[in-house]
């Protein structure tokens, strides 16, 4: 007698399930046509250049890159709220939730699966955003050398190419785009977090836009809570609840001074990169302890 | 959902807000340190900013709001509205401390085109008024650059722009020659640094046995530092000095020898 075929032994844990998931929720979130928002961006980029004119080039090459970094926080945090507060109310909403979990697929690999696909968006659309600002960055080099060579004395040359080649893309601005991916990863698994509790998406919008703004002046709170002496009660309980339920986001957001020409060294940056990575995960899991008893 | 869920919930994000407390407090001092977060952002500012600008400030995109008022002050500039200009350059250079442009263009404004719209403003017949005014631009432009300094102790540029202003507006050698030489010890200053510390020194009353020191030095170091400026100040200084004639590293060629602002030097050498 054959035996039967030995059925498939399922996994507690499965990286293919989650891909599967991720994968599909990418897909989705480019169906949505989130991607428009490069146009902007690349009209930010390319368009602000006839309005820098009468500047140096040193100045141009500031702004150029001071509002493509500032634009690039904006549209990644933006896509990173608002994607991902879409994310369970429409699957709920779709009924999509309710096939996904009536298979053997964890609520865990659900939502990691979620969050991933939306970790995927960023880096798609942050990777996109630098190609741009890279290419127009460097079309702008190219081209003030090609004026210098024309004006400048030859003794004079290479030292002005040098001083152009120092003000466009230089390698010192990669970890400044870094932090900006890690600062809306962060802010996207706060918005999962929030929306497993939340009653609409509007709310969970609403929410994560203002820990956003909080998050950049929590230091100051920190800061007082650690320094005050003798203030009130009720002020104490205030600062502590924004202190330690509101993200530092200033320790992310250096982009601003990167640009500006601050280094970050290896250790700062290994410090930092690693603060952003555990806070995803912290949101994340305190997320899926909230979803793991939802009634959905 | 049991409502118990969420409470326990916000008591995990408490805790991991008191485990991350000491380590975040730690990293915002080291990042102070690395000449990060320096902008000030306070009442003022925000009266200056308006309620988006500051909000946009506070927001993580200082930078491009920074830009917005180089621009306006930029346009202050056009405008000639001296006032204006330098309310706007306050903002800038209070978002962005970090960015040595804004430093420099607000020390040059204000040294250099405010000061001499000053000195040439028609409106004023006094012309002690116009000097005081004049220096007053020329002390809010080293107002600026020295803040700059401040901010940016690392970065030479400004430093070299502070020479230049000492040097040839405010005639103030001795610290020229001290701002000179602590640009030429920083990392990606030019090599005329040292030449022009020393060039300075020998204008600073009191230093010329040690500026005479200084442009040996340079001038030991072979030809190509045998350029016509330190051969000038070497030549006025072995006459100053009185440096006998066997000991003088350089003998210029027969011609009149000035000493700036110091006839008592001035002579012709006479004929052989």
């Amino acid at each position: 007698m054959n035996a039967l075929p030995t059925a498939t032994r399922h996994q507690v844990f499965s990286p293919a399930r989650i891909a599967a998931i991720a994968s599909n929720t990418l897909l989705e979130l480019i169906r949505l046509k989130v991607f428009y928002f490069m146009l902007i961006f690349g009209l930010i980029v390319i368009g602000v250049s006839p309005f820098l004119a009468k500047l140096t080039f040193q100045e141009q090459f500031q702004v150029l890159k001071d509002g493509a970094l500032g634009a690039m926080t904006i549209f990644t945090w933006l896509l990173a709220v608002l994607s991902t507060a879409m994310l369970l109310p429409k699957d709920i909403e779709d009924r999509t939730l309710y096939t996904i979990l009536a298979k053997p697929v964890p609520r865990f690999e659900y939502l990691l699966g979620k969050l991933v696909g939306v970790l995927l968006l960023l880096f798609v659309a942050i990777s996109l955003m630098t190609a741009l600002f890279v290419v127009v960055l460097k079309l702008k080099e190219v081209s003030a050398i090609w004026e210098v060579t024309r004006t400048a004395s030859p003794g004079a040359l290479q030292e002005q190419i040098d001083s152009i080649r120092a003000h466009t893309f230089t390698l010192n601005l990669i970890p400044g785009i870094i932090f900006i991916y890690l600062e809306a990863s962060l802010c996207a698994s706060l918005t999962l977090l929030i929306s497993t509790f939340a009653s609409s998406s509007i709310f969970t919008i609403m929410i994560s836009v203002v820990i956003f703004i909080i998050g950049h002046v929590q230091p100051i709170a920190r800061e007082y809570l650690l320094a005050s002496h003798g203030v009130s009660a009720a002020t104490k309980i205030w600062l502590s609840l924004v202190s330690l339920l509101i993200p530092d986001l200033t320790a992310l957001s250096l982009v601003d001074d990167i640009a500006a020409g601050t280094a970050v060294s290896l250790i700062l940056f290994s410090k930092i990169a690693a603060l952003g990575s555990i806070y995803i995960a912290v949101y994340f899991l305190v997320g899926y302890f909230v979803f793991s008893t939802k009634e959905l | 959902m049991k409502l118990r869920r969420p409470i326990i919930a916000v008591i995990m994000l408490l805790a991991f807000g008191a485990a991350r407390l000491p380590f975040e407090e730690r990293l915002s001092t080291e990042l102070r340190t690395a000449h990060f977060h320096l902008a000030r952002l306070d009442l003022d500012m925000r009266e200056q900013l308006g309620q988006m600008g500051f909000l946009a400030a506070l927001s993580g995109i200082r930078a491009p709001v920074a830009d917005a008022f180089y621009l306006l002050a930029y346009a202050a500039w056009e405008n000639v509205q001296w006032g204006r200009m330098k309310l706007d350059y306050d903002v800038v250079t209070s978002l962005q401390p970090r960015c040595e442009l804004y430093w420099q263009t607000a020390g040059w404004q204000m040294a250099y085109n405010a000061s001499a719209a000053a000195i040439n403003d028609r409106n004023q017949p006094r012309e002690a008024l116009r000097l005081k005014a004049q220096r007053e631009y020329f002390k809010l432009g080293e107002d600026y650059l020295l803040h700059g300094i401040t901010n940016n102790p690392d970065k030479p540029t400004i430093y070299n722009d502070l020479g230049m202003l000492y040097r040839d507006k405010l005639k103030e050698h001795c610290k020229a020659s001290e701002i000179y030489r602590i640009y030429a010890k920083l990392p990606g200053a030019l090599a005329y640094g040292e030449r022009f510390s020393a060039y300075e020194l020998a204008q600073c009353p009191g230093h010329e046995q040690e500026a005479y020191a200084r442009l040996v030095e340079l001038y030991n170091r072979g030809e190509k530092e045998h350029l016509p400026t330190l051969l000038k100040w070497i030549t006025i200084l072995q006459e100053k000095l009185n440096i006998p004639a066997d000991k003088r590293v350089h003998m210029p060629p027969q011609e009149i020898i000035t000493i700036p602002g110091d006839s008592k030097f001035n002579k012709t050498p006479a004929k052989p």
